[in-house]
C-alpha cells in the first residue's frame, strides 16, 4: 500500500481512502438509526453506539484479509459492519428477527459470522481476547497465516483475563493485534482514574510491539494496522495497539435517563472537532481524491442501505416461541433434552 | 477386554481419539510431563503442536480452547485442580456454552474439559475439596461422570465426539479402580444410565464416587433381604430421567446420595423430578443424601462428618422404607 504516493496528505490508494469514508458515513448512519429505533422499542433494550470511533474500526477492518479473523465487543456494529456484514442482516438481528445474522439469538452484542471471520461480538469486557489467541493459533496450524484483530477497550485493560490472552499469543507466537479503543472513559469511570499507567506501558511488559495510534484518523489506523499485520503473518508476532479516541454518545442509549455527568463540555467539544466524518471528506477533497458530490453521492448510497434494511428487519418474522429450545446445543433438541417441561410438573 | 485403571482408561480414550481425529489437541497445566496421569507420554507421540503446556491462566486457556474449537479444532482441558472451574467461569457458562446459541447457530464448540482427582479426598481442606458439577448442570453445560474404567473409557469418547462442550469429573476416590475395558473404541451415549445392580425394594441413585458406597450398602442390606436397584445416571447433563423412572415405577421408593452441596444440587433435581413427575409411583417421601451445605474442613473427622456416607445413606434408606405416602 503506498502511504507516501501522489496523494499528499492522505498517502493511501485513493479507492481505500474513500472506502473507509463510506465504512465510516455507513456506521454512524446504522448507528443514528439505531437510536431512533431503541427510542421507538423496535429494538429492545439498549444499544452501544460507537458514534464517534468509526475511524478505528475503519482503518483496523479495511487492513485485515479475507482469511483474517476479530473479535469485537457490546460497541461493536463498527467492527461487524467494517468487516463486510450485510447491514441488513445485522439489522434483522437487532431487531431480534430470524432473518438476521444470528437468527435473532444474539442481538447487538452477539453478532458473529463465520464466514467473515467475526468470532462474536461479546457482552462481557475482555472476555473475546483469548478466544481470538485460540482461534488464529489453530487457523495458523494447518500452514495458514491468519491474523486477527482483537477489540477490547480501555476499560478492558483491567481485566486479568485479557492479560491472560495476550501472554499465551507471546508464548505460541499467536499474531493477534490487541486492538485498545481507548475512549478515555469504562461507563463514567475514567481512564486516569481507574488506570495507575498509561495504557501502552500497561502493555508493555508483556512482550510484544507496543504503538498508540491517533485513533481520530481511518489512515493512520489503517497504516499501524498494515504494518502489525504484515509482521504477525510473517513471523507470527502479536501486537498491541492503543487507538486514542472518544464516544459522542453516552455508553449505551439509555444513559441519558439515568442524568449521570462525568465528562465536560470543553472535553466533549474539543474531540467533536475531531469528528472523522467531517475531516476525513475534508482532506480527501482537499487532496483532490473525492470530487465534488463524491461524498454526497455516497452518503445517498449509505442513505438508501439504511433504509432497506430497517425495511427488511421490520418485515422480517420473528422466531416462534415454539423454537425456544432448538439451539441450544449444536446436537439440537430432542428426546427430552433440554427438559421440556419448564412452565408447570 | 484389557483390566484398567479408571484413569489409564480415560488416557487409553484420549489417545485413541487422538490417533483418530487429527483435531484432536490437549491443554492444561503439566500436561506435557502427565503430572495429572492422563496426558502421559502423549507430547512425545503427538508434539508440541497438539498437546500443550498452558501457564495458570485458567480463563485464558479455556477461552483459547473456545476460539480453537471454534475453527476446527476439538480441544480437550485438563483442569489440573476442579475448583479452578471457578477462575475460568465465564469462559465455560458464559461463553462456551452459549456460543451456540447466541450464535443462531453459526457455531460450535466441542471441547471437553477434564476435572481430574475431583471431589475430597483426605484433607485436602476447604478450596480444593468441593465437587462444582451442579454450577455446571444449573448453566446448561453436558456433565458426565463416570464411575467406572469401562465408562470413563466410553463418556470420554463421547465427550470428545460431542459438538457441545462437555465436562467430565473423574473423581479422587474413584479413578484409581480397575474394570474390564473394550480394546476397540466403544463410545456409552450421553444421557443413557445404567443399572448398576438390580433390585426390586428401593431405587438409589448415585453417581461417580457414591456408587461404591451404594453398591456396599446394598450388599449388606440384601442380607436382611432387602433388594436395593443402585442406578447410576453416568450423564448428569443430559439426564436418563426415563431411566429414573422405569427404576422408580417398580420399586415405588427413591433415595439419592450425591457428593455435592444439598442445596440446589444434583440431588434435588433428581428428587424434584421424581415428586413432580412420579408422584403416582412413590410410596414414601425421596431421599437426599448429600454433602452438608458448609466448606470441607481439613480436619478428616470433620470432612468425614460434611461427606455423603454408607452409613447416612443407609438411614435413609431405612426412613424411606419406614415412610408411607399411602
Ligand atoms: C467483565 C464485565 N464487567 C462489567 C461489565 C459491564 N460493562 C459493560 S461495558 C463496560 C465498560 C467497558 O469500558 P471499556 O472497556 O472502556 O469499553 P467502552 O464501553 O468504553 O467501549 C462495563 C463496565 C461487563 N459487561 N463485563
Ligand atoms: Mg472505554
Amino acid at each position: 500500500m503506498s502511504r507516501r504516493g501522489a496523494n499528499g496528505a492522505i498517502g493511501l490508494e485513493p479507492e481505500l481512502a474513500i472506502s473507509l469514508y463510506r465504512t465510516m458515513r455507513l456506521v454512524r448512519r446504522f448507528e443514528e438509526t439505531c437510536v431512533d429505533l431503541v427510542k421507538d422499542n423496535e429494538i429492545a433494550a439498549v444499544v452501544h453506539e460507537s458514534i464517534g470511533q468509526e475511524a478505528v474500526a475503519a482503518g483496523v477492518t479495511a487492513a485485515l484479509g479475507a482469511r483474517d479473523y476479530l473479535t469485537s465487543t457490546h460497541r461493536g456494529h463498527g467492527h461487524i459492519l467494517g468487516r463486510g456484514a450485510d447491514p441488513t442482516r445485522v439489522m434483522a438481528e437487532l431487531m431480534g428477527r430470524t432473518t438476521g445474522t444470528n437468527r435473532g439469538r444474539g442481538g447487538s452484542m452477539h453478532v458473529g459470522a463465520p464466514d467473515l471471520g467475526i468470532l462474536g461480538a461479546n457482552g462481557i469486557v475482555g472476555a473475546g481476547t483469548p478466544i481470538a489467541v485460540g482461534a488464529t493459533w489453530a487457523a495458523r496450524t494447518d500452514g495458514g497465516d491468519s491474523v486477527c484483530a482483537a477489540f477490547f477497550g480501555d476499560g478492558a485493560i483491567n481485566q486479568g483475563v485479557v492479560h491472560e490472552a495476550m501472554n499465551l499469543a507471546v508464548i505460541w507466537d499467536v499474531p493477534v493485534i490487541f486492538c485498545c479503543e481507548n475512549n478515555l472513559y469504562a461507563v463514567t469511570t475514567s481512564l486516569s482514574d481507574m488506570t495507575g499507567v498509561p495504557i501502552i506501558e500497561r502493555a508493555g511488559g508483556v512482550g510484544m510491539p507496543v504503538t498508540s495510534v491517533d485513533g481520530m484518523d481511518p489512515g493512520a489506523v489503517h497504516d499501524a494496522m498494515v504494518e502489525a499485520t504484515a509482521r504477525g503473518r510473517r513471523d507470527g508476532t502479536p501486537s498491541f495497539i492503543e487507538f486514542r479516541t472518544y464516544r459522542y454518545s453516552g455508553h449505551h442509549t439509555a444513559e441519558a435517563a439515568t442524568g449521570v455527568d462525568y465528562r465536560s463540555d470543553a472535553e466533549m467539544e474539543s474531540w467533536r472537532r475531531r469528528d472523522p466524518l467531517v475531516t476525513w471528506p475534508e482532506r480527501l477533497a482537499a487532496g483532490g481524491i473525492l470530487a465534488a458530490g463524491g461524498k454526497e453521492a455516497i452518503d445517498a448510497e449509505v442513505e438508501a442501505l439504511i433504509a432497506e434494511s430497517v425495511r427488511f428487519a421490520r418485515n422480517s418474522p420473528w422466531p416462534e416461541p415454539a423454537e425456544v429450545l432448538d439451539l441450544a446445543y449444536a446436537g439440537g433438541a430432542g428426546d427430552g433434552f433440554p427438559a421440556t417441561t419448564w412452565g408447570g410438573t | 477386554m484389557a483390566r484398567l485403571r479408571y484413569l489409564e482408561a480415560l488416557r487409553k480414550a484420549l489417545r485413541d481419539e487422538m490417533i483418530r481425529d487429527d483435531s484432536v489437541i490437549v491443554l492444561g497445566e503439566d500436561v506435557e510431563a502427565g503430572a495429572r496421569g492422563m496426558t502421559t507420554g502423549l507430547r512425545k507421540e503427538f508434539g508440541a503442536e497438539r498437546v500443550k503446556d498452558t501457564p495458570i491462566s485458567e480463563a485464558g486457556f479455556v477461552g483459547f480452547a473456545t476460539g480453537a474449537a471454534l475453527v476446527g479444532k476439538r480441544p480437550v482441558v485438563e483442569f489440573q485442580i476442579n475448583t479452578m472451574i471457578f477462575q475460568s467461569f465465564d469462559q465455560v457458562v458464559n461463553q462456551a456454552a452459549k456460543f451456540h446459541l447466541m450464535s443462531g447457530g453459526e457455531f460450535r464448540v466441542p471441547v471437553t474439559y477434564v476435572f481430574a482427582a475431583s471431589g475430597a479426598a483426605f484433607g485436602n481442606a476447604a478450596q480444593h475439596s468441593d465437587h462444582p458439577y451442579p454450577y455446571l448442570l444449573h448453566a446448561g453445560v453436558k456433565t458426565v461422570m463416570p464411575a467406572t474404567a469401562d465408562d470413563a473409557y466410553g463418556l470420554m469418547l463421547s465427550a470428545i465426539r460431542d459438538d457441545d462442550p462437555v465436562a467430565l469429573f473423574s473423581p479422587a476416590l474413584i479413578q484409581g479402580r480397575r474394570a474390564e475395558v473394550p480394546d476397540e473404541p466403544t463410545a456409552v451415549p450421553l444421557g443413557v444410565g445404567r443399572v448398576r445392580r438390580p433390585g426390586g425394594d428401593v431405587t438409589v441413585v448415585a453417581a461417580g464416587p457414591t456408587i461404591p458406597i451404594a453398591l456396599r450398602v446394598a450388599d449388606k442390606m440384601a442380607a436382611e433381604g432387602i433388594e436395593l436397584e443402585v442406578w447410576d445416571p453416568r450423564s448428569l447433563l443430559p439426564l436418563d430421567r426415563d431411566g429414573i423412572a422405569r427404576s422408580v415405577t417398580k420399586t415405588g421408593r427413591l433415595a439419592v446420595i450425591d457428593d455435592a452441596n444439598r442445596t440446589c444440587g444434583f440431588a434435588a433435581e433428581v428428587a424434584a423430578f421424581a415428586a413432580s413427575e412420579l408422584f403416582g409411583h412413590l410410596r414414601a417421601p425421596v431421599q437426599r443424601v448429600t454433602r452438608a451445605d458448609v466448606p470441607i474442613s481439613f480436619s478428616l473427622p470433620l470432612e468425614a462428618a460434611a461427606l455423603p456416607t454408607a452409613e447416612t445413606l443407609e438411614k435413609a434408606i431405612r426412613a424411606t422404607l419406614a415412610g408411607s405416602a399411602s
